[in-house]
């Protein structure tokens, strides 16, 4: 065949691809091939799975959330009925699990919480009860105004419905008349505190739990790719063509880029549901941050752990020559992803401590422990710094990634296989 | 070639820096057109073990030149480090005059030993992507590909799956992708593996074509015949050393023709005419031609009463002069490794 007479170009000039355009060659191919693989569509279905999971973990970062700081009624009753109901309080308390209470100090009483509060009396001035449940120093969760006789419960309705029980007998035994059991009124409210707070842990656990799912499903389909790659012999092709640092990028950005057209398909879908059901649903509980500014955020946290631990994996990948060996060579890769998740959730219950901060700045759990500060607080500018921080470590770690992939990859494969040698003491033969 | 090479290669001339290229041998091959690759003293280990021990290979452009070597003599190595797929530990390469073969990816077309596609890509696709590797745009890329695919009978396999070809086809598929971006010099490692009597000689049919087209090619193979019919220029590799790099014919040279004769008489004093090494073999002498040419043993066999039934000289073959230059070298190796652990 005379090459050159086919096509009416001449000869291309001396030249070659730039990094990134080779790395964008690679990424196009990756991404075509997986988005119409079959493989696609259990990623897509994935979540559903993932939802599910990290569903579950954000309840129980709720319950680990309510159990950090119990949550406290309010009583804002007139001085003297203050009194009393605190210390009938104290003598059922001696019986039974009650509520915690405060009495707040514009009551007259000590403004400690709980039932060793004191039963000082009170001025009987009014508080505004939405105040009371917006008090960021107490995890109030309800506010009990009124009088021993009419008690009236304020705050959100699933947390007063399981305090009426209990205050109606407070109320009867503060007035001696435990034959009669006060009607209890009750005045739901949107949410209070100590609701914002379990919402926004449950948002933090589960936010974090799902980053932390999509990351393992990504960083293994990107490891499999690539042994799938080394299995076809095609590394060679690539090697010869093109630096071996556009591969590694390329494939690393190909399922970020997957990834994204997977969570835009999800975040559509999900949108719609709640766009069709938002009347049944009631009122989503909402990050600290805002839902919009969340999930800008959730994206770019997202994109910084899976290219963190994507190169770790791919460069674990360039290693090993088979399946069997990357599930060996992986293993303390995903032992260690574990251990950043536990830390990640570990921290986001316990916002400004040491164990929070170690789990910001170490590059790999930042992202996660970031997410959880999102859900729970809202100031903006750590967010800008963790960025900021997370792309240097980013492009840090691709770049040591990159390096022993190109030193690794051409070093390793099926001839291994062949002779029987593990990659570790395996003489390439020509 | 650059200051650095000079230096790293050892061979730098004082005044201009230049490589002493004369230490390449070119074997008769046409030195005055410019190189298309040059290597000097390329040593590449793995773990302990030396692949390729001290390789020059001097490949002038325009050539057809064969690389030919037993399994695990270091050709596929040597392949590598001349295309930047592996760096040597040590040695020089040039290829097109540059020292970094990927800063002329587009120039360059690589067929490698273990062929690899993409099993799902269509076979227009994957010669696509491999001239977008080069950096062919894609969609001319594909658009060529069907067109190489027609002009070679594969054309009705366009749309199809590269995992729906034969061997053969999906071979020939990448040998296509290896030529899409009309590169000026075309590696192939081992390319005749793997392919069918008639897809060789169509292979065959292709490498005659670039050549006379004006691009380089280099090709390994176990299989001398490919090289004695198509190469002006060969190294042999055995053991990771190239005991010979030059012309086809002068390699052929290094074994003295051999001369088959019948005679009418069993004895006579024509026998003592007959060099050292001739052995009988059926009805018929062999040996060496002497030294001295023909003309002096004719004239004795004559004189000697012989009765000359038949006489012919016959030029040893590449084969021939493959085995006996590896076998030369592995007789060498092996004294080598005696000596070195004499002085151990």
């Amino acid at each position: 065949m005379n090459a050159r007479e086919n096509g009416n170009s001449g000869p291309i000039e001396n030249a070659r691809l730039s990094l990134w355009q080779a790395a964008y060659i690679i990424a196009r191919r990756d991404f075509q091939a997986v988005l119409f693989s079959k493989a696609f569509l259990f990623f897509l279905l994935g979540p559903i799975f993932f939802l599910g999971i990290s569903g579950g973990a954000g309840m129980l970062g709720a319950k680990a959330a309510e159990r950090s700081q119990d949550p406290t009624m309010a009583v804002a009753l007139d001085a003297s009925e203050s009194a009393a109901f605190v210390a009938a309080h104290g003598q059922l308390e001696q019986l039974t699990r009650m509520p915690e209470i405060f009495v707040p100090a514009t009551s007259g009483l000590s403004a400690d919480a709980g039932t060793d509060a004191g039963t000082g009396a009170g001025s009987g001035a009014k508080m505004d009860p939405q105040a009371l449940l917006e008090d960021a120093d107490r995890n109030v969760a309800a506010v009990l105004t009124g009088s021993l006789a009419a008690p009236r419960l304020i705050g959100p309705d699933e947390r007063i419905e399981s305090w009426k029980g209990p205050v109606a007998l407070i109320a009867a035994t503060a007035r001696g008349d435990t034959g009669s059991y006060p009607a209890v009124s009750l005045e739901p409210t949107a949410s209070s505190v100590a609701s914002k707070r379990s919402s926004n842990a449950a948002i933090a656990t589960g936010s974090l739990t799902l980053l932390f799912l999509l990351t393992m499903l990504l960083a293994g389909m990107v490891l499999s790719n690539l042994v799938e790659e080394k299995g076809n012999k095609i590394i060679e092709v690539l090697a010869a063509a093109i630096p071996m640092d556009a591969v590694f990028l390329g494939k690393l950005f190909a399922m970020l880029a997957i990834s994204f057209v997977g969570i835009a398909v999800w975040g559509g879908l999900g949108g719609a549901v709640l766009a069709l059901g938002a009347g049944a649903i009631g009122p989503l509980p909402e990050p600290a941050v805002g839902w919009p500014v969340f999930c800008a955020l959730f994206l770019v946290y997202f994109a910084m752990a899976y290219l963190l631990i994507g190169s770790i994996f791919l460069a674990i990948g360039s290693l090993a020559p088979t399946v069997r060996d990357v599930q060996t060579l992986s293993m303390p890769a995903t032992i260690l992803q574990l251990a950043v998740f536990f830390l990640a959730t570990f921290a986001v219950n316990d916002i400004g401590s040491p164990i929070e901060t170690l789990a910001v700045i170490f590059p790999l759990s930042s992202p996660y422990a970031m997410l959880g500060r999102a859900a729970q607080q809202a100031a903006l500018w750590p967010h800008v710094l963790a960025i900021g921080y997370q792309v240097l470590a980013t492009g840090i770690l691709v770049k040591m990634g990159a390096a022993l992939f190109r030193s690794r990859v051409m070093k390793s494969g099926p001839q291994g296989v062949k002779s029987g040698r593990k990659w570790w003491s395996r003489k390439p033969a020509a | 070639m650059d200051m650095a090479l000079s230096e790293r290669s050892g061979l730098g001339n004082a005044d201009n820096h230049a490589p002493d290229i004369t230490r390449l041998n070119t074997g008769g091959l046409n030195t005055g057109a410019p190189l298309a690759i040059e290597a000097i003293g390329l040593v590449k280990r793995f773990e302990g073990t030396t692949a390729v021990d001290g390789v020059d290979l001097a490949v002038p452009q325009g050539a057809i030149y064969g690389i030919l070597g037993p399994n695990g003599a270091g050709k596929t190595t040597t392949l590598r480090m001349l295309l930047g797929i592996i760096d040597p530990d040590a040695g020089v390469r040039r290829v097109l005059g540059h020292d970094r073969p990927h800063d002329i990816a587009r120039m360059i077309g690589y067929l490698p030993e273990e062929r690899g596609l993409y099993p799902s890509m269509k076979a227009y696709e994957a010669i696509g992507f491999l001239g977008a590797l080069r950096g062919l745009p894609l969609a001319e890329g594909k658009r060529r590909g069907r067109e190489l695919l027609e002009k070679h009978d594969l054309g009705h396999a366009a749309d199809r799956q590269i995992r729906q070809l034969s061997k053969g086809m999906a071979q020939t598929v990448q040998l296509l992708g290896t030529l899409v971006h009309q590169p000026r010099l075309v590696v192939l490692d081992e390319p005749f593996s793997g392919l069918d009597a008639i897809n060789q000689g169509k292979l065959e049919r292709m490498i005659r074509d670039l050549a006379a087209d004006g691009t380089t090619v280099i090709f390994s193979t176990h299989v001398i015949a490919h090289a004695e019919r198509l190469c002006e220029g060969v190294a042999i590799i055995a053991g990771g050393k190239v005991p010979y790099a030059g012309s086809v014919d002068e390699a052929r040279d290094r074994i003295p023709a051999q001369v088959r004769l019948e005679t009418q008489a069993h004895e006579g004093r024509w026998r003592d005419a007959l060099p050292a090494d001739a052995r009988r073999e059926g009805d018929f002498w062999m040996f060496s031609l002497p030294e001295s040419g023909i003309e002096p043993l004719l004239r004795a066999l004559i004189e000697g009463e012989a009765g000359i039934l038949s006489l012919s000289i016959e030029r040893a073959g590449l084969h021939d002069a493959f085995v006996h230059i590896a076998g030369e070298a592995a007789a060498r190796a092996l004294e080598e490794d005696k000596l070195a652990e004499t002085v151990r």
